[in-house]
């Protein structure tokens, strides 16, 4: 157990690529935690995905021992907290775990978007906020200008922000001492009844689930009798654990310590993040305030190709549930993909990611359909029904009116590009809200349906601004508008897994959008093929696919056998890959890529 | 229509009455590989290598000698027919050819109507042997003449020129009594108006038999390389390859020589008898590097294989007594998946009671019901064939027939 004088907790606020992960990696590799053996870049983001995509998607922890100027040994716990707008909720409850935050900002770049709800995330948890200026040695830097868009912006004090580059390890001295002497220590009791917050949770194959947890009051030991007091649930504490970032046994953790405990906790749903633990006796009278629970806004239906694998698939959502609570899922069955799941997501990166987990670590290829955000829909009969999927849409002579959800987004642009991007939001159907100028760049603010945002939005604007822009929201309320359900019929079967629903005024050019990719994207059958998108039944769009005319091996002799069937065989996968509508098959791909608007 | 193709099962006793004989059905055969071209073609991933000497002395020991082996398997066996193919085989010094086709009527009793057939290329001074391979027992030449275009034929890669090649082919006819030869089309800034014109032109040299393939971009091959980086223009789209496929079977089936297969074209009775063999699940042996066989011994039929490189093929069949990399079973269903595959390339079609036995009476006939009413196959006496429409989209048939059996 260290004294509360001696120890700092922190979070890092960036923006991606603004160098968050870089410099955890710094701080790590100048305490000497991790030996330079087992340094890897980016340490701290574990999974292949996170890795790759160059994103932080689970909390992740790291307790770091650092020998100050003043010569006192201090223990500094860095929560890394994930940076898109879909993990939002994941920010906010690291952040409640920890007193002070370091606000990191390329220097070359400035404040971006999504700098700017963490950040008021982290003021609103009273953090006490220490700007970094990173890339410093890059040529472009311009970190007078940024420290003064910092304070313009976010309307804090820069001008004793830190100046490193973690590339190089530039500054990153400066970063631990401004840590110890800029950061308040923590505060609690130790001669007190426990109090430790459940910061977060996930299962591990061989500990069972494992759970996070700060200390605000009293001792945790091992062995001790700990009662949730939330659930009520009581566990016993078999590990004590700090995270280095690995895992190292400590007998106590006393008030202001981060780490881990164990205690034969079957899933990560047992234990409610937020949730107040204390001692089964000598318990806390009070709990601490808690969290409120994630909401999923995104939903879609995951299938499996081949219909044999629907236990593999229910094995593997179980499974990723067990470590991710923000994750809902509920079986579903559609004429046409046979048995899948209903799933919802706290946004499409968090989509992507729990496909993208369930096709690469369970291997089972999926087929997603469209996806959805919730919409309210009132019936004649004074009911309301939420609607996750748009093939459960009722009839539309009992409906009186849908509402949708809205957000309010916030986007940070330079000027050059600004014209595009309003006229992006006006073609989502957004309204403007405001419009203002921090130095060279425009900080937009629109009010937009979330149907519109949900799918390609982020890329599209990615694409029309270069990678300048950054897009930042928050769900806003819900509003009644002009929607339809749109229903695409391929060989004049309907696919209800293509059903979206849509604003009326869009519904065309959707349509004849979807059509035409169809057309693309489904390969030539031995027949022609009508392609329709329709409203109820009038339709309104159309697009024809040619019969195939050619689809044969020239040359076939003794010694071609062997590899023409392995080509066969690999045509009979591919057509695994595919799911067959009456007469007509359609590649799973299909059923993503038709949505992606070109404008 | 129903053509009288040539028997060639008639001297390997009954016909088949059960998996294990089902190969007697097609016949046996002898494929020989000999693989070194003067030049590789930009379109050609058969198993071909550039060698400037190559040691006649050396091979000739090594064919004799997988001759002889393959010979003691295959005891009593009638041998419907001999095939030389490459490669370049017309690069072969005569006695060589002899040397082989002395082996090969010492090892097997042979049928009386033995067709030996040989490729060749059609230079001037691959033409000066003809006489020669025609002495050491070939009876059949197939010429690669590929395009009869002179401009064409260099983007092909050929070394001969269309004089060139029209002249050889006169001196075949007058030395073989049966000659075919081939031609690439589907070519890169081919119009079917051209394509049209040089069919006829090819129709006018009175060959018996003629494989007319389309350009087929192969991975691996230069052309592959060329396409992969987006530098091989002008090659028709599928739309109008299959129009260039229709006007082939028009000009050809009025000129008297009708598709007997997908891309071959004979005269009545004038079929290759060794190919047939591979499109109607016979046996036959491969011999030389990279050739593959399908045997059946002792109630088993298995795939045969040998390594591809020249070198390591010499090597293994030196050191160890056989060219062949170890044998792979194939299950009777693979058997039937391969005849199917196989048989509905000719016009002829496959007969249901052979598919039945070998798949163990998966029911094909319910799978066609799944294809009616779009016209690409016919089942008639037994038979199931496809139909003029079915026979460009076979491998869409195919894709079909043996979806989940």
């Amino acid at each position: 157990m260290t004294d509360l004088a001696h120890i700092r907790n922190f979070s890092i606020v960036a923006h991606i690529d603004h160098g968050k992960s870089t410099l955890a990696d710094r701080l790590i590799q100048l305490t000497g935690t991790v030996s330079e053996r087992d340094m890897k870049e980016q340490l701290l983001d574990a999974m292949d995905i996170e890795r790759e995509r160059g994103i932080t998607i689970k909390a992740n922890t790291v307790r770091i021992e650092y020998k100050a100027k003043d010569g006192e040994t201090y223990i500094l716990n860095l929560i890394d907290t994930p940076g898109h707008v879909d993990f939002a909720y994941e920010v906010s409850r690291s952040m409640q775990a920890v007193e002070g935050s370091l606000l990191v900002v390329d220097a070359t770049q400035g404040v971006e978007a999504q700098t700017l709800a963490n950040v008021y995330q982290a003021l609103d948890a009273d953090h006490e906020i220490v700007p970094v200026l990173n890339k410093i040695d890059l040529p472009a830097a311009e970190p007078a200008r940024v420290a003064e868009q910092i304070e313009d912006v976010i309307g804090i004090d820069a001008s004793d922000a830190v100046h490193i580059s973690a590339k190089t390890g530039l500054g990153i001295p400066d970063v631990l001492e401004a840590i110890v002497t800029r950061l308040p220590a923590p505060k609690g009791e130790r001669n007190v009844p426990l109090k430790a917050m459940l910061v977060d949770s996930w299962y591990d194959a061989y500990l069972g689930v494992v759970v996070l947890v700060r200390i605000m009051d009293g001792v945790l030991k091992k062995g001790d009798r700990i009662r949730m007091m939330q659930t009520g649930a009581i566990h016993n504490v078999d590990k004590l654990a700090v995270l280095r970032p690995g895992m190292v046994d400590v007998a106590a953790l006393g008030p202001g310590e981060i780490g881990i405990f164990t205690g034969s906790i079957k899933q990560v749903r047992d234990t409610r993040v937020g949730d107040t633990i204390t001692h089964e006796k000598h318990s806390a009278q009070k709990a601490l305030p808690g969290f409120k629970p994630s909401v999923p806004v995104v939903f879609c239906g995951l299938f499996p190709v081949d219909s044999a694998e629907f236990d593999d698939l229910r094995n593997a959502i179980e499974k990723l549930a067990l470590n991710d609570a923000s994750f809902s899922y509920e079986m579903e069955s559609s004429a046409a993909l046979g048995f899948g799941f209903r799933c919802g997501f706290l946004g499409l990166l968090h989509l992507e990611v729990i496909r993208d987990r369930l096709e690469r670590e369970w291997g089972i290829d999926l087929i997603t359909t469209a996806p959805s955000v919730v919409y309210n829909v009132y019936l004649k009969s004074g009911e309301m029904i939420e609607l996750h999927n748009p093939a459960d849409m009722p009839d539309l002579t009992y409906v009186d009116h849908i509402e949708e959800p809205r957000i309010t987004a916030t986007i940070l642009v330079p000027d050059e590009f600004l014209g595009d991007v309003l006229k992006l939001c006006h073609d989502r159907r957004g309204i403007q809200k405001d419009l203002t100028y921090a130095g060279s760049r425009a900080m937009v603010v629109y009010d937009l349906p979330l149907n519109e945002v949900v799918f390609d939005f982020y890329d599209r604007l990615k694409s029309i601004t270069r990678g300048y822009a950054s897009f930042d929201y928050q769900i806003d309320s819900y509003r009644a508008d002009n929607l339809v359900k749109m229903q695409i019929l391929v060989n004049d079967e309907p696919v209800d897994a293509l059903s979206i629903m849509v604003h009326r005024d869009r519904a065309e050019s959707r349509g004849r959008a979807m059509c035409e990719k169809l057309k693309e994207l489904i390969p030539r059958h031995m027949f022609k093929i009508p392609i329709q998108a329709a409203i109820g039944g009038k339709v309104i769009a159309r697009e024809t696919l040619a019969a195939l005319r050619k689809d044969v091996t020239a040359k076939c002799y003794g010694g071609d056998v062997t590899r023409k069937k392995k080509l066969l065989e690999k045509q009979k996968a591919g057509k695994k890959k595919m799911r067959q509508f009456g007469k007509v098959e359609i590649p799973q791909a299909a059923f993503i890529s038709a949505l992606k608007m070109d404008g | 229509m129903s053509l009288a193709i040539v028997q060639t099962l008639s001297e390997n006793s009954l016909p088949p009455s059960s998996v294990a004989e089902d190969w007697r059905a097609g016949g046996f055969g002898l494929y020989l590989h000999w693989p070194f071209c003067q030049a590789k073609c930009p379109y050609c991933d058969f198993n071909s290598h550039v060698a400037g000497d190559v040691d006649q002395v050396r091979w000739r020991a090594v064919l004799l000698s997988e001759i002889a082996r393959v010979a003691t398997e295959t005891p009593d066996r009638v041998l419907n027919t001999v095939f030389f193919g490459g490669g370049t085989p017309s690069l072969m010094d005569p006695d060589l050819v002899a040397a082989i086709l002395d082996a090969v009527r010492a090892a097997w009793p042979l049928a009386n109507d033995l067709e030996v057939t040989l490729e060749a290329n059609p230079t001037s001074v691959e033409a000066g042997r003809f006489r020669g391979y025609r002495d050491a027992g070939v009876n059949r030449v197939s010429m690669g003449i590929q395009a009869l275009n002179d401009s064409d034929l260099r983007r092909l890669g050929r070394l001969h020129s269309v004089a060139e090649a029209r002249n050889a082919f006169a001196i075949a006819r007058n030395v073989f009594d049966r000659v075919s030869f081939d031609l690439i089309y589907a070519r890169q800034h081919q119009t079917r108006a051209a394509w049209r014109t040089e069919l006829r032109e090819a129709m006018a040299m009175a060959a018996d038999h003629l494989s007319l393939y389309q350009l087929t971009i192969e991975p691996g091959t230069a052309f592959g390389r060329l396409a992969n980086a987006g530098r091989l223009d002008g090659l028709p789209d599928d739309d109008r390859a299959a129009d260039m496929y229709a006007d082939t079977q028009e000009i050809c089936g009025a000129a008297g020589l009708p598709a007997y297969e997908i891309s071959n074209h004979a005269r009545p009775g004038a079929e290759s008898r060794h190919n047939l063999i591979y499109w109607r699940g016979g046996d036959y042996a491969g011999i030389g590097p990279g050739a593959h066989g399908r045997l059946t011994l002792g109630g088993t039929r298995y795939a045969t294989q040998t390594p591809l490189a020249p070198a390591a093929w010499l090597e293994r069949v030196e050191r160890a007594g056989s060219g062949e990399l170890p044998r792979q079973v194939l299950a009777p269903f693979d058997q039937a998946q391969e005849y199917l595959m196989m048989a509905l390339r000719l016009r002829e079609g496959a007969q249901i009671d052979r598919w039945d036995k070998l798949s163990g009476s998966v029911d094909i006939l319910q799978k066609i019901n799944g294809l009616d009413g779009l016209n690409v196959l016919h089942c008639h006496a037994g038979t199931l064939a496809l139909t003029d429409r079915g026979r460009p989209v076979l491998n869409a048939v195919l894709r079909e027939l043996l979806a989940e059996v």
